[in-house]
């Protein structure tokens, strides 16, 4: 039992990684209909801001190591606007698959740019916040783990407000409702969809810096995986759906981390695909996203 | 009387690639091997294009077909070559033959399966099914001992030579040029144009997606037991996400739907990474640049005019 609950935690812990980093493929998604491959690169660059932020900011400490983070989150904030004005700006209005590929071709490039800089070898992660172990009844939580649930918790809770409570969240709505009706009553799309990417890109940021905190070594390539993986969370939440992707990301972290706790450890990759595929087959719109009726 | 200058034409690849590959020994290996790699490319991209292009589904996974067809030919040419080439009185090109075969028609198969899901699913769904589909068949390969698992398989006999990566070429071209322009492959273009549209007149769109996924991964297996056989050794890593992705580019930089654009597309791609490799490092930086920049200027493919 104490064995299931410790997986629960870890589990809870890799799934709310995901969930970070599926929440700005799936408002992307929502704002501009593409799948935004760059992503995942977005989530590494978080991961190499804080490990050189950590050289300039004395870490160790809460407060050092949310400094770090809130450096990072705004540097990668910078890189997503800076990213959708340069390559998918020129693009909007063209069909979605277009800038699928430039997506695909600005993935490729920050993985290589990533490569050229910080050079291919894997780097360890430096320590942010102090480390303690607590242990109740058994189960083993480290800091990083309740620094990382208490950091995911705060940041949904915050892009709740803002998607729901504030002006910018009200035109981001509106906006993944029907851009054209959008921008005749008033909203400026640009400044929306950049403003998009800015939250999603922090986001990604913070889930880079998590991740790397928990599995302490980086490299410019690390990005691929957990951005594939976050992408499955928001299909399978329903994309475009906020609280989808966050749904998502938790499912697959549970579930992947389960099966290789039951010894599965060597199809630990497939897992989430397999999962994906399965609630697909019966909810062809993930678990929370509505079935759209198809107008002639 | 397109169809018989089409299969003239068809005729004459296949006879001008034996009669190239015959003098095969006089080139510069490394240009032939350069040939060999464009031709297997140029038969992903062509039946990548039937799904992606003509029939308008969104397949990431293409990899994955020629993962299975490599790994079926591959270990039927090792490990059944010894007891399978005497019954073929010790002709090592039939027993070439069978295992493309077998391993096209496995990958087919696999297509069958993949297709199936297309009944429910659309667009970013489907593509994620597929990319998914591909992950899973990479995860399996590598877990799988007896194919020498991460390790990959050594020791494949190098049957490929010119004639068969150009034939192939020629082949999956001619069919599915003369699959799409036949009465019956009409309805590939009406799904993808307008899915309802289609189905009003009468045309089953499942059907068609479905052919369209078989197709196309029965000539990615075939491309895979070539490359295979070309290359000697084969790892799961190298039919990854990443391969899936290139063929993809190739699909719709040539024009979605496009053959002559696709192949044109496949051939330029494959000279351009090669030609990269005297900028060393800045190989990937200036071939991920130059897709970007051409899909700004160029977003209808390289090789599309007017209709588009």
């Amino acid at each position: 039992m104490t064995e299931f609950l410790q997986q629960l935690v870890n589990g809870l812990a890799l799934g709310a990684v995901y969930a970070l980093i599926a929440l700005g493929y799936t408002m992307v998604y929502g704002v501009l209909r593409f799948i935004n491959f760059a992503h995942s690169e977005v989530f590494m660059a978080g991961a190499f801001a804080g490990y050189f932020l950590a050289r300039l900011i004395p870490t160790g400490s809460v407060v050092g190591g949310l400094l770090v983070l809130a450096g990072a989150m705004l540097i990668c904030a910078l890189l997503g606007v800076l990213i959708e004005k340069l390559a998918y700006r020129p693009l909007r209005g063209r069909s979605t698959l277009t800038a699928l590929i430039t997506a695909i071709g600005v993935s490729l490039l920050l993985q290589n740019l990533g490569q050229r800089i910080f050079g291919p070898n894997p780097r360890s992660f430096p320590v942010l916040f102090p480390l303690h172990y607590f242990h109740l009844g058994g189960v083993v939580l480290s800091s990083a783990q309740l620094i990382l649930f208490a950091v995911t918790a705060v940041l949904l809770l915050g892009l709740r407000h803002v998607v729901m409570k504030t002006r910018i969240g009200t035109a981001m709505r509106a906006l993944s409702f029907n851009p054209v009706a959008a921008s005749l009553v008033g909203i400026n799309n640009d400044r929306v969809i950049s403003f998009t990417f800015a939250l999603g890109s922090a986001l990604a940021a913070a889930g880079g810096i998590l991740y790397a905190s928990s599995y302490p070594s980086i490299d410019p390539l690390m990005g691929t995986l957990p951005g594939l993986k976050a992408f499955v969370a928001a299909v399978l939440g329903g994309i475009g759906n906020i609280p989808g992707a966050a749904l998502g990301g938790v499912v697959l972290g549970l579930v992947e981390t389960l099966v290789v706790a039951l010894g599965g450890s060597t199809y630990r990759d497939a897992v989430a695909f397999a999962v994906l595929i399965l609630i697909l087959l019966f909810r062809p719109n993930g678990l929370l996203g509505r079935l759209q009726t198809e107008k002639v | 009387m397109k169809l018989p200058r089409a299969q003239w034409l068809l005729l004459a690849a296949l006879l001008v690639s034996a009669a190239v590959s015959y003098f095969s020994p006089a080139y510069n290996p490394y240009f032939l091997d350069i040939a060999l790699t464009c031709a297997i490319n140029v038969t992903l991209a062509v039946s990548l294009n039937l799904i992606n292009g003509y029939t308008g589904q969104f397949s990431l996974g293409h990899a994955g077909f020629m993962a299975i067809g490599a790994y079926a030919a591959a270990l039927l040419t090792t490990s059944f070559g010894a007891t399978l080439l005497p019954l073929l009185a010790g002709q090592a090109w039939l027993l070439f033959l069978l295992a493309l075969a077998a391993g096209g028609l496995l990958a087919a198969l696999a297509g069958l399966v993949v297709g199936a899901p297309s009944l429910r699913l659309r667009g970013d769904y489907l593509a994620i099914v597929t990319l998914g589909f591909g992950e899973i068949i990479r995860v399996i390969l590598q877990n799988i001992d007896s194919v020498g698992g991460s390790r990959g398989m050594i020791g494949i006999p190098g049957y490929t030579t010119l004639f068969w990566a150009c034939g192939l070429a020629a082949v999956a071209v001619y069919c599915v040029w003369a699959l799409v322009h036949s009465t019956y492959g009409r309805g590939f273009i009406a799904v993808a144009d307008n899915e309802i549209a289609a189905e009003a007149m009468g045309i089953n769109a499942t059907r068609y997606k479905i052919a369209a996924f078989v197709v196309g991964a029965f000539f990615a297996g075939l491309a895979g037991g070539v490359y295979a056989h070309l290359k000697q050794y084969i790892a799961p890593q190298g039919f990854g996400f990443d391969k899936s992705i290139e063929i993809v580019v190739f699909v719709i930089l040539g024009g979605m739907g496009n053959t002559a654009g696709v192949i044109a597309a496949a051939l330029l791609l494959t000279l351009l990474t090669e030609s990269l490799r005297q900028f060393g490092d800045y190989r990937m930086i200036v071939y991920s640049l130059l897709i970007i920049v051409l899909m700004i200027l160029r977003p209808q493919g390289l090789f599309r005019w007017g209709r588009g």
